[in-house]
C-alpha cells in the first residue's frame, strides 16, 4: 500500500506476529491517546466518570458496553464534539482541550455513515482533502487510491443514495481514511450491515487496519464485533471501565461479574470459601450446599464470599458418572436449545429448586438423533481451572 | 381505497364546489364579452386586452411583485437565521421567548398587526410607501418562513454537519458546503410561501402604505367599490394563476424534500 505513515512499523495480522503485538505490556511504550481522570456530565447524569485510559499506536481498540455506558460520549470527546468537564485528553502528547473538531488529528466513521447526500462518492471522499487545500491533482490521486482501497473503483460518480448499504459503509470508511488521521474513530462500524456482509467486512476492516498501520478506536455494543476485531477491549459500565484487556483475557479471565455476564454466556454460582490451599480452593454454595473446587486465586481466604463464573462450553455433560472429575454435579436436563453448531442444555442441579446450569455442547457429528434428551439424569463435570473466582 | 362510492363522491364535489365555485365563476366571467358582470355574452379576451392598457392596474401589479419579491427574500433570510438559532443552538437564554415571538404573528389578527405597524411608522416619522409595506410584509411572513426552514433543519441528520467538521471544515464552511445545500429546498419553499402571502395581502398593506404605493389587491378592492368590471375579473384571474403556480412549485419542492434519501 502506497503512502504508509512512516512512524508505525508494519506488524501483526500474521499468526505469531500478531500475538507479539502488546505495547500495553511494555512500560517503555509511549501511548498515542491518553485519557486522564476524564469526567463528563449531562445535567445530573454522569456519562463518563473519572476515566483513565491509554491507547497505543497501531492498536485496534474497542470500547464495548451496553447503551448508556458512556462509550459513545468517550469517543465524541476524543473527536471534539463533547468537552470533558474535568480531566485531560491528549493525542501524541498534545492536550486536546480547546481544539475544535476541525483541527484534531482524528477522523470518524459515523454510525449513520453521514455521507453528504448532495455530493458524489468522489466529492464525499475528497471533502476532507479539499479542506486541507491540497492541490487538485493530489486530491484526485488520493481519491482514486481510496476508492481502490475499499474496492469501489468505477462508482466514484454515483450519489450515496444509488449505493447499497455495504457500499455506503465503504465510502464512509474511505472518506474517514482519506486524510490519514492519527486515530480513526469507528462508531458501530458494522451495526447497519446484515450478518453475512458484516462477517466479510469485519475481516476487511482488520486487514485494512494492519495494512495501513493506523490506530483504530471503535465503539460497539456488539461483543462479537469487539472480540473479532480488537487487539484490546475496554468493557465499560456506568461511565467507568470495568476491564481493559485483549479479547481472550476478557472472556477467559473477566475481572468482574459484570464483565463475565456481559461478554459471552456464563453460569454464576455464589458461595463461600471453606478451604484454601496452595493447590486448590473449595467453595460451598448457598443455599444449595454444592461443593465446587477451583484453582486458588491470590488474596482470597476461607470465609470470603465469592462468585464462581463458569463458561457453558467448559462443562462436560454425560450420562455416566465421570470417575476422575474434580467437579461433578448430578442433574436433570430441563431444556435443550439446538443452535446448529452448538446445542445449549439447561440442566437443573440438586433437585427441585436447584440452580440451572447452561452447558454448551459442540455438535461434532451429523447425527440428528441425540443421546441426550429432556428429563435425562446426567452428570456435569469440569476441571478445577475452568471456574473463575470473582470476589463478592 | 378502491374507488369512490356515491356518498363520498357527493361529499367531495360539494366540498370542492364550496371552496372553488366562486373562483371558477370569477375566472369564467373574466372571459365574458359582455360589459355586464352578471350576463354571459360569449367568450372574449377583450378584458385582458383592456387590462394591459390600464396603466394604474399594471403599476399596482409591478409594485406588488416588487414588494413580494423583496419582502420574501428578507423574510427567508431572517426566518433562516431564526430557525438555525432555534434548532441548532440548544437551550439558550430567551429561546422560549424567541420561539413564541416568532410564532405570534401567525395568530395575530392582521388588523392588529397593520394598526400597530402604522402607529410605529407614524411614530418613527417614516414616509409611508413602498418601504413601509415591504417592512410590514417581512413582519407578516417571517414567521411562516421560520417554520418552513425549521422543519427542514429538524429533519436533517445532525451527524452530516459533524462529519463535515470532523473532516476539517470550520463552522462557516460547514454551513456553506453542507447545511445550506441541504436546506435549500426548504429555503425555496419558504420564499415562495412568503411571496404569495405578500402578494395576497390587502389588510396590512392598506394600513401601512402611503400615496403613490398602491398594491394590486388594494387597487382591485378600490375598483370594485365603484362596481365590478370584467377587467378586475381578468386581473384577479391572473393573480390567482400566479399564486396557484407558485404554490404548486412550493409543494413540488416540499414533496421532493420528503422523498427518502436512501
Amino acid at each position: 500500500m502506497a503512502g504508509l505513515p512512516p512512524s508505525v512499523p508494519p506488524r501483526k495480522s500474521l499468526g505469531n506476529i500478531r500475538r507479539a503485538f502488546a505495547p500495553w505490556a511494555n512500560p517503555a511504550a509511549r501511548p498515542l491517546v491518553t485519557f486522564e481522570g476524564v469526567t463528563k456530565r449531562f445535567g445530573g447524569v454522569t456519562a463518563v466518570d473519572d476515566l483513565t485510559l491509554a491507547i497505543y499506536p497501531g492498536e485496534f481498540f474497542a470500547l464495548l458496553g451496553p447503551s448508556g455506558c458512556g462509550k459513545t460520549t468517550l469517543m465524541r470527546m476524543l473527536a471534539g464534539f463533547e468537552t470533558p468537564d474535568s480531566g485531560r485528553i491528549a493525542i501524541d502528547g498534545q492536550d486536546l482541550a480547546g481544539i475544535p473538531p476541525y483541527r484534531r488529528p482524528t477522523n470518524m466513521m459515523f454510525q449513520s455513515y453521514a455521507l453528504f447526500p448532495h455530493m458524489s462518492v468522489e466529492d464525499n471522499i475528497a471533502y476532507g482533502l479539499r479542506q486541507e487545500g491540497q492541490p487538485r491533482t493530489e486530491i484526485a490521486r488520493r481519491v482514486a487510491e481510496m476508492l481502490a482501497l475499499v474496492k469501489l473503483e468505477g462508482l466514484g460518480r454515483r450519489r450515496p443514495d444509488q449505493l447499497s448499504g455495504g457500499q455506503r459503509q465503504r465510502v464512509a470508511l474511505a472518506r474517514a481514511l482519506a486524510k490519514r488521521p492519527k486515530v480513526l474513530l469507528l462508531d458501530e462500524p458494522l451495526g447497519a450491515l446484515d450478518r453475512k456482509l458484516r462477517e466479510a467486512t469485519q475481516y476487511e476492516l482488520m486487514d485494512l487496519q494492519s495494512e495501513l498501520g493506523l490506530t483504530f478506536v471503535m465503539v460497539t455494543h456488539d461483543q462479537d464485533e469487539a472480540m473479532a476485531l480488537a487487539d484490546r477491549i475496554a468493557v465499560m459500565s456506568g461511565g467507568r471501565i470495568a476491564q481493559v484487556a485483549p479479547p481472550e483475557v476478557i472472556y477467559e479471565n473477566p475481572a468482574t461479574r459484570f464483565v463475565a455476564e456481559f461478554v459471552g454466556d456464563v453460569n454464576l454460582v455464589e458461595g463461600t470459601i471453606t478451604e484454601a490451599s496452595e493447590a486448590f480452593v473449595s467453595i460451598r454454595t448457598a443455599p444449595e450446599g454444592l461443593v465446587i473446587i477451583a484453582d486458588p486465586p491470590p488474596g482470597l481466604h476461607p470465609g470470603a464470599a465469592v462468585t464462581v463464573a463458569l463458561r457453558p462450553e467448559k462443562v462436560a455433560i454425560t450420562h455416566a458418572e465421570p470417575p476422575q472429575a474434580v467437579n461433578k454435579l448430578a442433574g436433570e436436563i430441563w431444556d435443550i436449545g439446538y443452535l446448529g453448531d452448538f446445542t445449549m442444555f439447561q440442566v437443573k442441579v440438586g433437585g427441585e429448586g436447584g440452580p440451572l446450569f447452561k452447558v454448551a455442547l459442540a455438535n461434532r457429528t451429523r447425527r440428528v438423533e441425540r443421546p441426550l434428551a429432556w428429563d435425562d439424569r446426567v452428570w456435569l463435570s469440569w476441571d478445577a481451572e475452568a471456574g473463575i473466582l470473582l470476589a463478592g | 381505497m378502491n374507488g369512490l362510492r356515491a356518498p363520498h363522491l357527493v361529499a367531495l364535489v360539494a366540498g370542492l364546489g364550496f371552496l372553488y365555485l366562486p373562483i371558477l365563476v370569477l375566472v369564467l366571467y373574466s372571459f365574458n364579452a359582455s360589459r355586464l358582470v352578471t350576463v354571459w355574452g360569449g367568450f372574449s379576451l377583450h378584458w385582458y386586452g383592456a387590462l394591459l392598457r390600464n396603466a394604474a392596474l399594471i403599476d399596482a401589479f409591478w409594485l406588488s411583485l416588487r414588494v413580494a419579491a423583496l419582502s420574501a427574500s428578507l423574510a427567508t433570510l431572517l426566518g433562516t437565521l431564526a430557525a438555525i438559532a432555534l434548532v441548532r443552538f440548544g437551550r439558550f437564554t430567551g429561546r422560549g421567548l424567541l420561539s413564541g415571538a416568532v410564532a405570534a404573528p401567525l395568530v395575530m389578527p392582521e388588523v392588529i398587526t397593520g394598526l400597530s405597524l402604522l402607529l410605529l411608522f407614524v411614530g418613527a416619522g417614516l414616509e409611508r410607501g413602498f418601504w413601509t409595506v415591504t417592512i410590514a410584509h417581512v413582519t407578516l411572513t417571517t414567521c411562516f418562513a421560520t417554520i418552513v426552514v425549521q422543519a427542514r433543519l429538524v429533519g436533517m441528520d445532525r451527524s452530516l454537519e459533524e462529519a463535515a467538521q470532523d473532516l476539517g471544515a470550520p463552522p462557516w464552511r460547514v454551513f456553506a458546503s453542507v447545511t445550506l445545500p441541504l436546506i435549500l429546498p426548504g429555503l425555496a419553499a419558504a420564499w415562495l410561501l412568503a411571496f404569495t402571502l405578500s402578494l395576497d395581502d390587502l389588510v396590512i398593506a392598506s394600513f401601512t402604505t402611503g400615496p403613490g404605493a398602491t398594491t394590486l389587491p388594494m387597487r382591485i378592492y378600490s375598483a370594485i367599490r365603484l362596481g365590478v368590471t370584467p377587467e378586475i375579473n381578468a386581473a384577479s384571474t391572473i393573480l390567482i394563476a400566479l399564486v396557484a403556480l407558485v404554490l404548486v412549485a412550493a409543494s413540488l419542492i416540499a414533496k421532493r424534500n420528503l422523498l427518502p434519501r436512501g
